[in-house]
């Protein structure tokens, strides 16, 4: 499923074109000691596509991922989803989704209200919220879990459930950022089948950051390399 | 994963908080009102009702017929009385934090390190000295050492170590809470690293564990200073002749002989004192912080304590012993005695004249209206001091990106703890001096009951952002990030994320602020009238006069008073997340 014809894809999906972020360096203040953490980092993912971006640990992947969901401030390069330019697209009106390492679960709200968060915040009428809640219990194998605190939950619940959230609201775009790391061996390679799976039911295009090189031929439809900041392709 | 990569991860999110400001992608653009509107709130009550006042304090220390002059300077500072009010004031707040020291470290040792059933309620319990009132405990140990008290035959009334023993009552609550936070959380490893190595228990606390917790007991030293320093209930009620600290000075010579500019000038001297001590004590914040990073776990959360054995005998000891000498001797005597009537016989008729006020009380009204009056203008001054105090919490615990935001948010912060390095008396003060034409409006403030609800919330201000601030600053950049990346925009990720958050910290807050209101004096002080005072200034007055009437009416309006602001505490305690923070 890699890029075919290169022309025909300008206009379809996620073209991220030079992308450079740069952290001030800790300890300094001011416009002085700044780090280079992703070098001119083009990317292009196409609808229903899962692209794995992997490397060693601060190659920059992880930021990469931040800038295209907006959360990171780009000092070059540009982010646009079928040719319509997100410069100006605050991270919450891009349509993306993100899921975190370690989850990110909303410790104040019951699976259902994290998987619902979503939801409410695209102001869905309540019968439809609750319907999709328990769509996607059922779709990441946690049917009945609605009302439990996420403190009750293992490691690996955790993770189907912020997956669920993540899907809930359909973003165009799925970011995963080492989404199974946290896990141990056997539950990671179970759940990477079942991550794979899934994003193909759902037809949603992801980008997959994983330290991981068979987490990452495992889910992905193609895998980019990452070191010091620059892709490698 | 290992331990590293997420001290890499933790090292690298928190990186990405101070990168510098770009066009591309700033979230919180149309969310800005709310901001400014969060940080515009706070700092004009601030403004008109603190920096005015005080400024305009100071103000009348320089100036004389409307113009600069420093005469009044060298004219206080000329005086030897001045000097002896300094140096009292430094020796009370040296003993008085040496005192606290003794005695917090090892009750931090057994509340926050030992592992026993009912540790919890003892901990909860541990708070309740430090918001008692003052004045309550002042009378609590005027009723053990004073005339005709058990104790009176040790000669100490109206004596410095008596003085020295109710400041240390109030703030060894602040030694065990700093310390024995810090101490719970620290990895017991090396302690059991250098056991192996064959030292014992006693070379164990002195090689590893008192270095490790030094810069938590520097921090709770000059804290603890600070609020000796400037105490004003306490040194009020129990110094007598003898006994004064600048505070009590200020009082004096603003009241009793009108002469403002020395007041002021002494005001000044208060400050200088309070700035050095904030200074060294933010450096041994900073040194505190960087010991936790490296002595503090964050995967294993709250220690799992140790069990106490034959080796924590004398510790056990030791805190048993102090609690009751320093806490439950005054409480005790303080309820017994306030159970004997003028005429000695056992009963409740110092109750009684609470509401029905016999014809020799030195006081106009009842002590019944008093109370009346304190839960009135605390309701009030809790309702002022919590939404502010959210607000400010909300705008301080943000790390915006711009570094001039960045510098605006810590003065921010800053400047609304300073009324906790500001004495009570100085603020009360200075309400006085400008509130008779607030803004230049026609309306006197000082003849309006709200000025004491106003000057309490001031007061509580910085205890409601000090609780509330850890809770928000705890909250996981990435958690809101989580939020937005689900759709929510910015003010959704505040009602959804930070408002729950700040929800579960509010009862304390609300407790804390409650009880302060309650128990405020020293600005109080000033703002009365007669036969409308709050209840902390009626003790003080039945105290301070003659006959076993007054007396017997301080005592059980202590009692009341005393077990109002206890009872507040405990539940508020019950309330408290597993995050609000310290004081």
């Amino acid at each position: 499923m890699a890029t075919d014809g290169a022309t025909d894809m300008t206009q379809q999906g996620l073209d991220a074109r030079e992308l450079t972020v740069h952290y001030a360096t800790p300890g300094k203040r001011g416009s002085g000691g700044r780090v280079l953490a992703v070098d001119r980092a083009s990317l292009r993912v196409g609808a229903g596509e899962v692209v794995a971006l992997t490397g060693p640990s601060g190659c920059g992947k992880s930021t990469l991922l931040r800038a295209v969901a907006g959360l990171e401030p780009l000092s070059h390069g540009s982010v646009s989803w079928d040719g319509t330019d997100l410069a100006r697209t605050p991270p919450h009106r891009r349509g993306f989704g993100l899921m975190f390492q370690d989850g990110q679960l909303f410790g104040h709200l019951s699976v259902a209200g994290n998987i619902a968060y979503g939801l409410r915040a695209k102001r869905v009428p309540a019968p439809q919220r609750e319907a999709r809640v328990s769509e996607l219990l059922e779709l990441v194998g946690l049917p009945g879990f609605a009302s439990r605190g996420v403190h009750e939950l293992s490691g690996g619940q955790r993770q189907r459930v912020a997956l669920a959230r993540s899907l809930a609201p359909e973003p165009r775009l799925l970011l995963l950022d080492e989404p199974l790391s946290a896990l141990d061996r056997g539950l990671r390679e179970r759940l990477a089948g079942e991550l794979s799976q899934l994003l193909r039911q759902t037809g949603t295009s992801a980008i997959l950051v994983t330290h991981d090189e068979s987490e990452a031929e495992m889910i992905a439809d193609r895998t980019i390399g990452m070191s010091g900041g620059r892709l490698l392709e | 994963m290992g331990e590293r990569d997420r001290l890499v991860t933790r090292q690298r999110s928190e990186r990405h908080q101070t990168a510098p400001s770009r066009p591309h992608a700033r979230p919180s653009r149309g969310f800005a009102w709310f901001w400014v509107v969060g940080t515009a709130l706070p700092l004009a009550f601030l403004l008109i009702f603190f920096v005015w006042p005080v400024g305009a304090l100071l103000l009348t220390g320089f100036t004389q017929h409307g113009a600069v002059s420093l005469d009044a300077v060298p004219e206080v500072f000329g005086e030897p009385r001045t000097w002896r009010v300094i140096g009292q004031t430094l020796a009370q707040a040296t003993l008085g934090t040496l005192l606290s020291l003794v005695i917090g470290i090892p009750a931090a040792f057994v509340l926050y390190r030992l592992e026993f059933p009912g540790r919890r309620f003892l901990r909860g319990l541990s708070t309740v000295p430090f918001v008692l009132p003052t004045v309550v405990v002042a009378v609590s140990f005027t009723a053990l050492f004073g005339p005709g008290a058990p104790l009176a035959w040790l000669g100490l009334d109206q004596n410095l170590a008596v003085l020295v023993l109710a400041l240390a009552f109030f703030n060894v609550t602040v030694v065990i809470r700093t310390v024995g936070g810090f101490w719970a959380q620290l990895d017991p490893r090396p302690e059991q690293a250098a056991r192996m190595l064959g030292a014992g228990p006693a070379r164990v606390w002195w090689t590893v564990a008192l270095p490790t917790l030094a810069p938590s007991i520097a921090s709770a030293a000059s804290l603890v200073f600070l609020f000796c320093a400037t105490s004003f209930g306490v040194v009020f009620v129990l110094g007598g002749r003898a006994l004064s600290n600048i505070e009590t000075e200020i009082y004096r010579l603003a009241i009793d002989f009108l002469d403002l500019r020395s007041a002021a000038v002494l005001s000044l001297a208060q400050f200088a004192i309070v700035a050095a001590v904030l200074v060294i004590s933010s450096r041994a914040r900073r040194r505190r912080e960087h010991a936790v990073a490296m002595q503090f776990d964050p995967s294993r959360g709250a220690s799992t304590g140790i069990r106490p054995g034959r080796a924590h005998l004398p510790v056990i000891i030791v805190f048993a012993l102090t609690t009751l000498f320093l806490h439950v001797l005054p409480i005790g005597a303080l309820l017994l005695r306030s159970l004997r009537g003028p005429d000695g016989a056992l009963g409740f008729a110092n109750y009684a004249n609470l509401f029905d006020p016999p014809a020799d009380s030195a006081l106009r009204g009842s002590v019944w209206g008093a109370l009346q009056m304190s839960l009135g203008t605390a309701v009030v001054a809790t309702l002022i001091a919590v939404p502010l105090g959210m607000l400010t919490a909300l705008v301080a615990s943000r790390r915006p990106r711009s570094d001039a935001l960045q510098r605006g948010a810590r003065f921010f912060d800053s400047l609304v703890m300073l009324p906790l390095g500001v004495s009570a008396v100085t603020l009360g003060f200075g309400l006085l001096l400008t509130m008779h034409r607030p803004l230049g409006i026609g309306f006197d403030l000082r003849t309006s009951v709200v000025l004491i609800p106003i000057a309490q919330a001031l007061v509580a201000l910085p205890l409601v952002v000090r609780l509330l601030l850890p809770t928000l600053r705890g909250i996981d950049p990435r958690l809101r990030q989580a939020a937005m990346m689900l759709g929510a925009s910015p003010f959704r990720v505040l009602a959804t994320i930070d408002l729950p958050m700040l929800g579960r910290s509010a009862g304390l807050a609300l407790g804390f602020a409650f009880a302060t209101s309650l128990g405020e004096f020293g600005a109080t002080a000033f703002l009365v009238r007669p036969g409308a005072q709050t209840l902390p200034v009626a003790i003080a007055t039945l105290a301070g006069k003659q006959g076993a009437v007054n007396y017997g009416m301080a005592l059980s309006a202590a009692v009341v008073l005393g077990v109002l602001t206890a009872t507040v505490m405990l539940i508020a305690e019950r309330w408290r997340g597993e995050t609000a923070g310290e004081l």
